[in-house]
């Protein structure tokens, strides 16, 4: 591949695109609309008993005796866990997936029972007669950035510094003739797949490897196989885990959490039976991890023409006591805009919570919230276009590192969409446009997104009855990897895309990285990539059948030279009813620079699928933690509202085009994260706009825009 | 348990003992293993597990299977008699109006059962005038397809796709 730098003369991807590119429908669609793409609950296994979980009903103490006699009692139950009966786990390092292994309750809705019995009503009821008695210990679920015990942590998501400084902070805030200085709050969010967390599990002792299957919801195979081998003392070749198709997921199904864990130890329980374990919707609320709510401490100092002296964000959030998440909140912050005084912290408070974990975007969504409703703020102060404030900070060289952007076309989003938008002769004064009854807005934000390579991930490519298969561990979460991926090694190959096939979601298939950090199609199709090379250099243009060669995905050194982020402008039109303040979204835009697109109609799935995401976090998405008793009490989807069908109306995504030569031979960029990451900022700044109320707190509900009785 | 239950899914006849509290959806799942219709909530919140009784949109999981004694139940997977796509499923690939898929057989049922209603003349909330013919244009769609909640937001490609189904049934 051509990896020249930017002197070079070769400026494009080392690929030539020709399945790349093209607007390909779905390979799974037709057996997804039908209904006979199979998930994890529906596993082809032949008489599965069902596993139905005991929550605990208090958020911190000890479930010092679970009465199963009732429950032992009913006609069907085969088997029931508690803390006294279920086997030992080899390894009870991860709080979350050491799964009754003591009477301790760390959080409301822990798992402190389960029963599998023969059918799912049996299984239900006997579920509700297991009696728990507790032993209350005070617990902590309150989060604010006044408590003294926040503590510093050692790192954030996944491996960044928890603290940067650049320049003098304090210095800036006290010279700039203009300063801002606001908190802006996100709260506790909830993945919400539609398929709720799910595993089915069949223990079959007597087959050595393979004696553990399990069917896994999940975004990667190969991590759920190590974890759970190494949880419980197998060795990996063990354990088989299955996952051709994934209901959803947006990072929360990126680790393996409790229930999977469950499922194997209650098929170990029945051996020989399938035991099918899916989380309740309910049980989603404290089971299958969350985004933690964030406190956003933001300062801005600038000069009168919009130049920013400094920026900083100190952020305030949450993490279980029983395990640590560090969300990365404060990092986008780091390198987008320019500014000599940069500052960036995160505090955790650790409760007696339900342990947060990926949701998409984690950092760069809540964390370009607070800072980009900051800008907008500070664009107004100035008597600035709020586009024009944001172009005029556009660095040359990463603020952070200095190194130059491997490309980055902010500013041609920014320009772009708000031609396509209809923003130039936007009247920027607030709460003048009253239509019909409704306060009408408009409002812009940035949104940045880095590009992540997984250092794992293997790729098989074979030839075999006139057709290139190629076979790795990955997982199409809705993405359209088992689309994409052919579209790349078809290129690779130079043969058309219809001879190529890829089949994923399963340890059969050579190990590969999770699907997530929107890294998949970098890391994967490199491999991909690097097989077909391989497997070209050793059996050329006219291989035999049954030729085969197996390639892993190279480091890229041009990440040592160069910072890699897609970027994205969000536009965003708001009503506001005069009357009942309710809050529509009548248009919602998004162009971004996400280097080659491989596959526009997946791709635009994708985007819009991200910008609807943080339409909901904009206007309604909020899960309601009672300090009281450490329980989210909307914990379903009639009142953990996600937006449906009329909360979208005309929403558009679009790309300027981008070749990037550093990235990866296919020249892409992640596209899987950025679409939510501006979305709710651009609402809250349109929503401004539309009525003179500044909301600094998500979601923006009529109580917020309404003004004060 | 409950006396025979006779149950017709997807055209097959089934004669059933069922336990009377099975709810229509998991009986399909468990007992059938007809898994076209997906669990979402179990609760009447999402749609996921919408099929079609006798024609009509009905929340499998919030109807007890013994209820359905002597009902047609159609799921997506059963849409044309011949096994055929339907032009629902053809709108649904081509508009791209899915990703995980998981919502999608709920979508596809939910989209017939509405193109249904609304060629029988049914106002929806958003119509204006009641006592005319509606026009199936966005805002109609919207609103008929609103109670099954997609999580990977394929809402555009969804009422594209619809659409398309309606010009191609009404042709
Ligand atoms: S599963 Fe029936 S409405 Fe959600
Ligand atoms: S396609 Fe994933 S929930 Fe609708």
């Amino acid at each position: 591949m051509t990896d020249t730098d930017m002197t070079g003369t070769d400026m494009t991807p080392a690929l030539a695109p020709h399945a790349i590119g093209r607007d390909l429908a779905r390979r799974d669609g037709a057996a997804k609309v039908r209904g006979t793409a199979f998930y994890a609950d529906e596993s082809p296994v032949e008489n599965p008993v069902y596993c139905r979980i005991v929550a605990s009903t208090i958020a911190r103490g000890r479930a010092v005796s679970v009465d199963t006699g009732e429950a032992e009692g009913l006609d069907g139950v085969l088997a029931v866990l508690t803390p006294a009966t279920a086997e030992r786990l080899a390894s009870t390092s991860d709080a979350e997936l050491a799964v009754l292994q003591d009477d301790r309750v760390g959080f409301r809705g822990q798992i402190v029972g389960a029963v599998v019995a023969e059918s799912f009503e049996v299984a239900r009821d006997a579920a509700a007669r297991v009696r728990v008695e507790y032993e209350v210990a005070a617990h902590d679920a309150a989060l604010s950035a006044d408590r003294d015990d926040l503590y510093t942590p050692d790192q954030v998501n996944p491996t960044y510094e928890t603290d940067t400084a650049q320049g003098d902070m304090a210095a800036a805030m006290a010279s700039a003739p203009v300063t801002l200085e606001r908190t802006y709050t996100t709260p506790m969010l909830h993945n919400n797949p539609m398929e709720p967390h799910a595993t089915t599990a069949l223990w079959e002792p007597d087959r050595g490897a393979g004696a553990l299957t399990l069917y896994d919801s999940t975004q990667g195979v190969h991590p759920v196989r190590s974890t759970v081998a190494a949880v419980l003392g197998l060795d990996e070749d063990q354990v088989r885990v299955v996952c051709p198709y994934v209901g959803g997921g947006f990072g929360s199904k990126g680790m393996p959490h409790a229930n999977t864990v469950l499922a194997a130890m209650a098929a170990r329980a029945v051996p020989g039976r399938p035991v099918r374990v899916a989380l309740t919707r309910q049980q989603m609320f404290s089971l299958a991890g969350y985004r933690t709510p964030t406190i956003q401490q933001v300062q801005l100092a600038a000069q009168r023409d919009g130049a920013l002296d400094g920026i900083a964000i100190d952020v305030v959030e949450q993490t279980s006591r029983i395990k640590e998440f560090a969300e990365q909140t404060g990092v986008p912050t780091r390198n987008m805009y320019a500014a000599p005084n940069r500052r960036t912290t995160h505090r955790l408070a650790a409760l007696d919570v339900p342990v947060p974990s990926w949701m998409r975007a984690p950092g760069e969504c809540p964390g370009m919230f607070g800072p980009e409703v900051a800008l907008d703020e500070l664009a107004a102060e100035l008597g600035m276009d709020p586009v024009e404030l944001r172009i005029r900070n556009e660095p040359d060289v990463d603020p952070e590192t200095g190194k130059p952007f491997s490309t980055r076309n902010l500013v041609a989003c920014l320009r772009r969409g708000a031609e396509q938008f209809g923003w130039p002769g936007r009247d920027p004064r607030p709460g003048v446009r009253l239509e019909g009854g409704w306060w009408i807005g408009t409002g812009v934000a940035s949104a940045t997104y880095p590009v992540y390579r997984m250092p794992v991930s293997t790729a098989v490519i074979g030839y075999s009855g006139g057709r290139y298969v190629a076979r790795i561990g990955a997982a199409d979460i809705g993405t359209g990897a088992w689309t994409v991926l052919p579209q790349i090694a078809a290129d690779a190959l130079g043969v058309p895309v219809q001879e190529v096939e890829v089949l994923i979601g399963d340890t059969e298939y050579p190990p590969a990285s999770v699907a997530g950090g929107s890294s998949g199609t970098t890391t994967w199709g490199s491999a991909l990539v690097a097989a077909a090379e391989q497997f070209r250099g050793k059996f050329g243009a006219d291989p035999h059948e049954g030729d085969e060669i197996e390639a892993s995905v190279p480091e890229n050194a041009a990440s040592e030279r160069f910072a890699m982020h897609a970027y994205g402008a969000h536009f965003a039109e708001v009503a506001v009813h005069a009357d009942t303040g309710e809050v529509r979204v009548p248009r919602l835009h998004g162009t971004f620079a996400a280097g080659r697109i491989v596959n526009p109609r997946l791709a635009r799935s994708q985007l819009l699928g991200g910008m609807t995401m943080g339409l909901g976090m904009a206007l309604m998405e909020d899960s309601v933690l009672d300090p009281r008793t450490g329980h989210v009490v909307n914990h379903d989807l009639a009142e953990y509202h996600v937006a449906t069908n009329a909360d979208v109306a005309d929403l558009r995504a679009d790309w300027v085009h981008e070749d990037d030569p550093h990235v990866n031979p296919m020249g892409s960029k992640g596209i899987g994260e950025i679409g939510i990451v501006g979305t709710a900022a651009a609402v809250a700044n349109a929503a401004w706009h539309a009525t003179g109320v500044r909301v600094r707190d998500l979601p923006l509900t009529l109580d917020k825009v309404l003004p004060p009785a | 348990m409950d006396p025979d239950t006779t149950l017709r899914v997807d055209g097959v006849t089934h004669h059933l003992d069922l336990d009377p509290r099975a709810s229509l959806l998991d009986t399909l799942r468990q007992r059938l293993g007809v898994m076209s219709p997906k669990k979402g909530c179990d609760h009447g919140q999402c749609g996921a597990c919408t099929v079609l009784v006798d024609g009509r949109r009905v929340l499998a999981c919030l109807s007890l299977a013994v209820a359905q004694d002597g009902h047609e139940i159609t799921t997506a997977d059963g849409l044309s008699e011949d096994g055929a796509d339907h032009p629902v499923h053809r709108a649904f690939v081509e508009e791209d109006a899915l990703q995980c898929g998981y919502c999608t057989p709920g979508q596809v049922c939910s989209a017939v059962g509405a193109l249904d209603e609304f060629a029988r003349g049914w106002p929806s909330a958003v119509t204006t005038d009641v006592a005319a013919d509606p026009e199936l244009d966005d805002a109609e769609i919207a609103e008929r397809m609103s109670g099954n909640l997609c999580r990977c937001g394929a809402y555009k490609g969804i009422r594209a796709a619809v659409a398309d189904a309606h010009r191609e049934v009404s042709r």
